[in-house]
């Protein structure tokens, strides 16, 4: 019942973009989010939906697992797309019932932000689901290192981060767990109102804090019997490095961006 | 209440990459009064299994039938028969959350709808059958040892009174007086009239208090008979990386030593068979 969320999962197969530098594939996913908004027309969104589809190619995912993340964000789609649609004010009057009023500008404008929406998810997730989590906090570690010259915790940040997305697996499987005991016991979480609902989830919810602490501690103690001691001087288990592949793919992105600039 | 599994099978994350078969068909009957033994090595399938039997978890193909009613149909009510079907999971300690092990042992029962004489009634009875000290009842779980956590906890799942008591590993971690103990209450409980699916790794136990065995490999029944019949195959049980009972060891060995015995399965029975061989009387 838990299994079901997509968001930052890592599809593990192997790939061109799956082996490209995590340092590349942030930055790229950057410049990707500045192509989509450079790309202002409906004409623009052709050469960002073909990137899209050659990125995912590229990538081994299949379509069907991108579009699925887009699924939590369906309500915000359609809500974004009417909001313009019915509130451009435009010349070109399509339909008109009495005080609404659909507009030719309304429409592109409905079309163009959802589409807009559909896109920074889409790449953001080709970025999450090609990289394993600790190596995307590695890339982040790497790219944030000059801002730890002016006093910025890098490193810790990256540790943090990756030690926060290492136990989220594990504690979902722990509520997974936890949650099928309390059902054993007869506790029912899927019924009643709001309040009765927030008051089953007590049972779920202490042994989860109780487990989340004593796990906590338990590999603060483990780090530092193994004399973690921040991050001088730590070496790296994986050196990252640019390759060939990384310059093609930099290549695309750039050829991308001035497709849409030009487009408009 | 006999539960019958008929040809079962469970895939988890079907169509995934990560997809994974955990059981395959899966095909017996545990009967009234038994005490069955579930063992296996680390990943074939009990827990899985332990899971399907109060409808937890749903097969993927297959049925399981408890009391001749298949518990996944449309309609089945499984709040129901979770009250029939308890289970007690590993490391049952971490899903202790009340202020007191007294309220905590209620939590069940509450949800089968006991209130007043009839539900302190229920905890009392249950608090009894697992032998903790008296003054723990009103003390709050999480000051209690791990041990007496876990009996909590197994007193939690005895007060809905189930006809049928799955336990997954209640002896795992703990020391041994503890795995004494705990074995000692879920005998009593199995004479009391339960029926209990016991996963343990510890085949003394099972050797001790098993009615019958059954044996997972790789997600497959290997094998289902009594601790007798299941113990004399050591060498398929070897194979698929499990224990013998060290009584049974004990006597292989002497066996392979030249020494002609029976095969057993207790110390007592062991001991007669030595003296018999030797020709002289039992002292034991």
């Amino acid at each position: 019942m838990l299994k079901d969320i997509t968001l930052g999962q890592y599809y593990p197969v192997k790939s061109f973009v799956h082996d490209l530098d995590p340092r590349i594939k942030i930055v790229l996913t950057i410049a990707f989010i500045v192509a989509v908004f450079l790309g202002g027309s409906l004409l623009g969104a052709i050469p960002i939906t073909l990137f899209i589809l050659l990125a995912a190619r590229a990538a081994n995912l299949p379509v069907k697992l991108l579009l699925k993340g887009i699924k939590p964000l369906r309500l915000i789609l359609v809500f974004t797309f009417l909001l313009n649609l019915f509130f451009t004010a435009g010349d070109t009057v399509l339909l008109a019932v009495w005080k609404v009023r659909v507009t030719l500008e309304g429409l592109q404008t409905a079309c163009r932000f959802s589409l807009r929406l559909v896109f920074l998810v889409t790449g953001a997730s080709i970025l999450t689901l090609t990289t394993q989590p600790v190596v995307l906090t590695d890339g982040m570690e790497r790219l944030m290192r000059p801002l730890a010259r002016i006093g910025f915790p890098a490193h810790e940040l990256a540790m943090m981060m990756s030690i926060a997305l290492r136990f989220i697996p594990t504690l979902l499987e722990e509520a997974d767990k936890i949650m099928k005991a309390q059902m054993a016991r007869g506790a029912d979480f899927e019924s009643g109102n709001l309040l009765q609902r927030a008051k089953a989830m007590v049972p779920l919810l202490v042994p989860l804090f109780v487990s989340a602490f004593r796990r906590a501690g338990d590999l603060a103690m483990a780090m530092e019997a193994r004399c973690y001691h921040g991050g001088q001087g730590r070496t790296r288990l994986r050196v990252l490095k640019i390759t060939r592949k990384d310059y093609i793919a930099c290549a695309a992105v750039a050829a991308l961006i001035a497709v849409t600039a030009v487009i408009g | 209440m006999p539960i019958k599994i008929e040809h079962m099978y469970h895939t988890y994350q079907a169509g995934s990459p990560f997809q994974a078969d955990a059981l395959e068909d899966i095909d017996f009957t545990i009967e009234d009064g038994d005490l069955l033994a579930l063992i296996g090595h680390t990943g074939s399938g009990k827990s899985t299994l332990a899971q399907h039997l109060n409808g937890l978890l749903t097969p993927t193909a297959g049925r399981v039938l408890v009391d001749g009613q298949d518990i996944n149909a449309k309609g089945a009510n499984r709040r129901a028969l979770r009250q029939r079907v308890g289970l007690l999971f590993q490391y049952a300690e971490y899903q202790l959350f009340e202020e007191t092990v007294y309220k905590d042992i209620a939590f069940g029962p509450r949800n089968q709808g006991l209130t007043g004489d009839a539900l302190d009634a229920r905890v009392r009875s249950a608090f009894d059958k697992v032998h903790l000290p008296p003054d723990a009842l009103e003390k709050s779980p999480f000051e209690l040892s791990g041990g007496q956590m876990r009996r909590v906890a197994l007193a939690g799942v005895v007060a809905m009174e189930p006809e049928v008591l799955v336990l997954d590993e209640p002896i795992a971690g703990l020391d041994p007086k503890g795995r004494d103990e705990l074995t000692g209450i879920i005998h009593e409980l199995h004479r009391g009239g339960v029926t209990i699916v016991l996963i343990s790794h510890n085949m003394d136990d099972v050797a001790r208090i098993a009615t019958r065995v059954a044996v997972l490999d790789k997600g497959r029944l290997a094998m289902l008979g009594t601790p007798r019949e299941i113990f004399s195959r050591g060498d398929e049980l070897e194979a698929m990386g499990l224990d013998v009972p060290q009584t049974v060891q004990l006597c292989r060995r002497l066996r392979d030593g030249g020494m002609d015995l029976p095969d057993c399965l207790t110390n007592e029975e062991l001991c007669a068979a030595i003296c018999a061989a030797k020709g002289g009387a039992v002292h034991a």
